[in-house]
């Protein structure tokens, strides 16, 4: 009646576990090289997931570009910003950390989906390291955000944005946005874990993506009423955005890097325990 | 019936050994107290109606959730003190298929082919392909198969790296009649091969037709076990009585759409149409 399943022969009593017990070392080495050789496969899954849904990628730049064109064409010409620099260069580093902030809400909403479909559930099942599904996860995010970081300056560069920044500077603004994805799409992987909609794996990037705007990333915060002000002050956005501008205009860092690493390694550190709590309970 | 007779001699230890599993969900006890020995190479079914704690008591041997008390051992160890072997040595199908809408069908295979650890990974792929009759539909988005496909290509997904241990859960729910008739096949294949299988499901008929042995789960508790024979003992034996023959509505069905089997099964019959006029 049904056609004829042709069947794999296996060895009688097969668990693929008839290899000898390696020394405890040995073994340690190959349980790492095994979990890195499966964050690596995974993330190659979640990359394809991105180059087959190009969408994705534009969305999440047209926010931001429009954004810059509205502030540096439309509004840019009634503010001040003391440095007497160009707009778009003041602009810059805030747009740039919107365009992160915006670009992590996919991981909560991939891995969300990932959790609904059932193949969650298989990888689970699998004799693979749990948190090398989350790995994945965040190294696309990575990639994925600083490809439209990359994107948002290039648009910069057209409308007129200039920086002095030597190489050692630009590493250190790959850097800080490095860790500033890193940081937010942890906090995106607690979300995806713990969401129980669609619409809730993404609505916890609203916040992140609004904080730039109570900072220095726009106005300079002492234009802005005290408490604002001072909520403005003390908000890692500000100390992000401070570093990022001072290595883009060649001016030493000062305290704001270390505070802007203080808060992203503070808050990165949490959102992690969060996830893996998360993940082996769920 | 189709039982196998030749099935690799038992080894001592039972593939899973089940010891007074319960597990609550808030006041809601839905297991109280399961046990039952799989043995090695046989098929198992954990037969019980929706509710009754079948999904709960497969993902808690799967390691996925963990039982609130008692025991369990797969291939001889401890579910909770070796969670990874037992990852090893089993796989798990849910009742929802675990496939990757986004990639393609042999990408899906090759995936878990490379996360096995499986030598030849596009090999392995080739051959799960052209075992589960997906060939033609490799280098299509999972995303566009039928729900039949769909289940093949989550079992042969399953199946990469041959565990020694599978867990079905409700395979052939949804499923139309040949789809359903494709994946008996697949269970009789394994079990023929020396598979430990361990299925649930509502069916008594999909028990009746692939189980050496059935447990009947109810209440949170197995309220009976034993082979068919066993479990038809114990009811009164009724008189003889005359009955003709009459074909089954899947006899017709199958009679009328055709023999073409799983293969067939799957792209719509091009020569529906709607009907001129029927609509505007």
């Amino acid at each position: 009646m049904t056609a004829q399943l042709a069947h794999g022969g296996r060895p009688a009593g097969g668990g693929g576990s008839a290899l000898g017990a390696p020394s405890p070392r040995v073994q340690g080495a190959r349980t790492v090289s095994r979990a890195l050789a499966d964050v690596r496969v995974l993330t190659g899954r979640s990359l394809r997931h991105i180059l087959r849904s190009t969408d994705t990628i534009i969305t999440t730049v047209v926010t931001p570009i429009a954004l810059m064109l509205l502030f540096v064409y439309v509004l840019g010409g009634a503010i001040r910003t003391e440095s007497g620099g160009s707009y778009i260069d003041y602009l810059l580093p805030g747009i740039l950390l919107i365009t992160v902030a915006s670009g992590v809400s996919y991981t909560s909403y991939r891995l969300f989906l990932d959790r609904q479909g059932g193949i969650y559930e298989r990888f689970r099942s699998m004799p693979i390291a749990r948190s090398s599904v989350l790995w994945a996860h965040v190294l696309t995010s990575l990639v994925a955000n600083l490809v439209s970081v990359a994107v948002v300056v290039g648009v910069a560069l057209a409308m007129g944005f200039r920086t002095g920044a030597s190489p050692g500077a630009w590493c250190g603004v790959v850097a800080i946005i490095a860790l500033f994805t890193l940081t937010l799409t942890w906090i995106a992987v607690v979300a995806g874990l713990a969401a129980k909609s669609v619409d809730g794996a993404s609505a916890f990037s609203y916040p992140l993506i609004f904080l730039p705007f109570i900072s220095s990333a726009f106005v300079p915060t002492d234009s802005m009423p005290g408490p604002v002000a001072w909520f403005a002050e003390h908000q890692p956005v500000t100390a992000v955005v401070d570093t990022l501008r001072a290595l883009f205009e060649g001016q030493p860092v000062g305290d704001a890097i270390w505070i802007a690493l203080a808060w992203l390694a503070a808050v990165l550190l949490v959102a992690v325990g969060a996830a893996i709590r998360l993940a082996r309970r769920a | 019936m189709s039982a196998i007779l030749e099935r690799p001699a038992r080894i001592d230890a039972p593939a899973i050994s089940v010891r007074g599993i319960a597990k609550s969900y808030g006041a809601t006890e839905v297991l109280r107290g399961v046990d039952f020995d799989v043995a090695t190479g046989t098929v198992f079914a954990l037969l019980g109606s929706n509710g009754a704690g079948k999904t709960t008591l497969v993902r808690i041997l799967a390691t996925l959730l963990k039982a609130d008390s008692g025991s369990a051992r797969v291939q001889d160890r401890e579910i909770t003190e070796n969670p990874r072997a037992v990852r090893g040595a089993i796989s798990l199908t849910g009742q929802f298929s675990a496939v990757d809408d986004v990639l393609t069908g042999r990408e899906n295979l090759e995936l878990v082919a490379r996360l096995r650890h499986v030598n030849g990974p596009r090999e392995s792929a080739d051959a799960a392909l052209a075992r589960f009759l997906l060939t033609d539909a490799a280098d299509r988005r999972a995303g566009e198969y039928s729900g039949g496909m769909r289940r093949r290509l989550d079992l042969a997904m399953s199946l990469i790296g041959d565990p020694p241990i599978l867990f079905l859960d409700e395979p052939t729910t949804g499923l139309d009649p040949q789809a359903r008739a494709g994946v008996w096949d697949v269970v009789r294949a394994l079990a023929a091969g020396g598979t430990t299988v361990l299925l649930t499901t509502q069916y008594l008929d999909e028990a009746e037709q692939l189980a050496d042995r059935i447990a009947i789960l109810h209440g949170g508790r197995i309220v009976q076990e034993g082979t068919l024979a066993e479990l038809r003992r114990l009811l009164p034996r009724r008189a003889p009585v005359l009955v003709e023959p009459q074909p089954t509505l899947e006899d017709v069905f199958l009679a009328v759409v055709g023999e073409g089997g799983v293969a067939q099964a799957d792209p719509p019959p091009d020569n529906i149409e709607p009907r001129e006029g029927s609509r505007s």
